[in-house]
């Protein structure tokens, strides 16, 4: 298609504006208000004991949520691509359930299973919380990530086939020994793709962790909570502009470790 | 020795080995060879244990490993997309059956080296298997199977996927391989062109059955039936029977053409036939004709026959059938 330079250098003016107002304004505005001040009142803001807390508990959610959903991840992925059992089709619909449902409802769907009046309320009332502590605020994490690494290692599993581990059976290897040494590292780059997307993933989640928060500051406050709290509750905006700031270099290291790894698996 | 007995397998409502049972002599290259969908791969599979069998048996020099996984089978195997290990280097990929079994270290890497320098790959030792063309990849891959001192290797269109030049070079070194090693072989080809130049025994597949197992000499001029005669070499058919094209000889004179005929037995007797074509393939010429049924067949004659008869096209001439021994009545299923 040819198309004019007039309308080439608008479209580009289009987008690049659109860009601009939508994502580099609002995240400008942040990082404006956050080092206005200068950097020790920031570094003061983000190291307070409720930040600090937040920081911990987000990294703890991201440690239990990350093996779990790589364990499991994998073994569905397996299931799906190299099972013939009934219900495949069921299984490959419910693992994109997280993506369709909103965080929210599934706040209120883990309350009505473990909260206190709920099917396991048992277990909460036997001293062991799950709603509004931190087994709560996991479950709902691994719940909205599920999909990632699932939907980033199927695809590779499918590439790969099942040749190499054939070949490695006939070579001596048994099923462990073929998945450690031939499965496991063919599907490396998806998989690590998908554990990067997960990580993002868990250290923004707030509508399903709020509902099934205590929320207390220094307690079972994530950070994406200080955020809200700083804001809404103690009308700290400058503190919720630190909060939101630390989030985002998170974010932004997992964004750059995403990009290099992608790159990277595109050229094999 | 392989011994298959009564081998059946279905894929639904396809039967891909129909009551199958073949012997594959030790130290034989023997050649499964059929159609695509004819249960060739599927044979060989079993006796790796790719495949799981229905019903029947596998023995390995008399032992039973119907039930055995492959990894205690004692095989070595070749895919035809070579199936290497793409994360490892070319040593890994070699020794990777050595390491499985835990040997030493200095054994495995003497082993591997002493390997890859048979299969021609010596001095490739670090490069990564897409660092490799397909036929290399190949002999990397038949090396790893060997690695492993199989009591059999089993190698399904191990040449499938690389172009012609590569692959009659690869078979003829497979040959001399085979005659160095003696390692029991069977290899799946669709290509009759391989099987006779390669193996010492052909097992002719064809829906799930086999049809005929012999020596390729006795393949090609004792067919037990035709399908196997018409997988094996090219046929024409010439007044209900089927007949190799170089069995098949031009007369110009029609009284000549009787009188030879009367000398071959169960002939199909001399046919008239309009030239329609003359082909040059260097020592021999292809004629392709159309007979007064309107039937077309091919005959297949010497320069120095082609250049007494003077051919043209559109002349009249008559066919006869020379020899017996490929001549044999045709199935009305399969006659056209």
């Amino acid at each position: 298609m040819r198309v004019s330079r007039g309308i080439r250098l608008s479209l580009r003016v289009v987008a690049l504006g659109y860009l601009f107002v939508l994502l580099a304004v609002p995240i400008g505005v942040i990082l404006w208000r956050t080092f206005e001040p200068g950097l020790s009142e920031f570094l003061a803001s983000i190291s307070t004991p409720a930040a600090r807390s937040a920081l911990n508990l987000s990294l703890l959610i991201v440690a239990i949520t990350v093996p779990v959903n790589v364990v499991f991840g994998v073994a569905t992925a397996l299931a799906l691509v190299r099972g013939r059992f009934r219900g495949r089709g069921l299984l490959q619909a419910v693992v994109d359930l997280p993506f369709a449902v909103s965080p929210i409802v599934v706040g209120v769907a883990l309350i009505m299973l473990w909260g206190a009046g709920g099917w396991f309320g048992a277990l909460d009332q036997a001293g062991f919380q799950v709603i509004f502590g931190i087994p709560g605020m996991v479950l709902a994490t691994i719940f909205v990530t599920l999909p990632f690494v699932v939907r980033e290692v199927e695809p590779v599993l499918h590439e790969i086939g099942q040749e190499q581990e054939q070949a490695a059976s006939t070579l001596g290897a048994n099923g462990w020994q073929t998945f450690w040494r031939i499965t496991l590292p063919a599907i490396r780059w998806g998989l690590t793709y998908g554990v990067v997307l997960t990580v993002a993933r868990a250290l923004g989640e707030f509508g399903a962790v709020i509902m099934v928060s205590s929320g207390f500051p220094g307690v079972s406050q994530t950070l994406t909570l200080l955020v809200h709290s700083r804001y809404i509750d103690d009308h700290n905006t400058y503190g919720a502009y630190a909060a939101a700031t630390l989030l985002m270099g998170i974010a932004l290291v997992v964004l750059l470790l995403m990009t290099v790894l992608d790159r990277k698996r595109s050229d094999r | 020795m392989i011994t298959v007995t009564s081998a059946r397998k279905n894929y639904g409502s396809f039967a891909a080995l129909d009551d199958v049972s073949l012997d594959i002599p030790s130290g034989s290259l023997t050649a499964l060879l059929g159609p695509s969908g004819s249960g060739k791969s599927t044979l060989l599979r079993s006796i790796a244990g790719l495949e799981e069998l229905d019903s029947g048996t596998v023995t390995i020099e008399g032992r039973d490993v119907t039930d055995e996984p492959p990894q205690r089978r004692g095989i070595g195997f070749v895919f035809q997309h070579y199936a290497a290990f793409k994360h490892m280097t070319v040593r890994d990929n070699v020794a990777f059956g050595l390491t499985i079994r835990k040997r030493p270290k200095a054994e495995t890497r003497k082993k591997v080296d002493e390997l890859l320098e048979i299969v021609g790959l010596d001095g490739f030792q670090h490069r990564y298997p897409a660092q490799l063309s397909g036929g290399q990849r190949q002999r990397m891959a038949l090396a790893r199977a060997l690695a492993v001192d199989p009591q059999v290797l089993l190698l399904d269109e191990p040449f499938g996927a690389l172009d012609a030049k590569v692959r009659t070079d690869l078979r003829q070194w497979l040959r001399r391989l085979h005659d160095e090693v003696h390692v029991t072989t069977v290899l799946v080809t669709h290509d009759q062109e391989e099987a006779l130049d390669v193996a010492d025994r052909i097992a002719v597949l064809n829906k799930g059955r086999i049809e005929q197992v012999g020596d390729p000499v006795t393949l090609y001029e004792r067919p037990a039936n035709d399908f196997v005669m018409g997988f094996l070499g090219s046929v024409a058919h010439l007044g209900g029977q089927l007949v190799r094209p170089h069995d098949i000889a031009l007369e110009r004179d029609r009284a000549t053409a009787l009188a030879l005929d009367a000398k071959v037995v169960d002939s199909p007797g001399v046919i008239d036939a309009v030239v329609e074509r003359v082909v040059p393939l260097g020592f021999e010429v292809r004629v392709e004709l159309r007979a007064e049924s309107g039937e077309r067949f091919a005959a297949q004659i010497t320069r120095r026959d082609a250049a007494e008869l003077q051919l043209r096209e559109g002349e009249k001439i008559h066919a006869r059938a020379t020899g017996r021994s490929s001549v044999i009545d045709v199935d009305p299923a399969l006659a056209i």
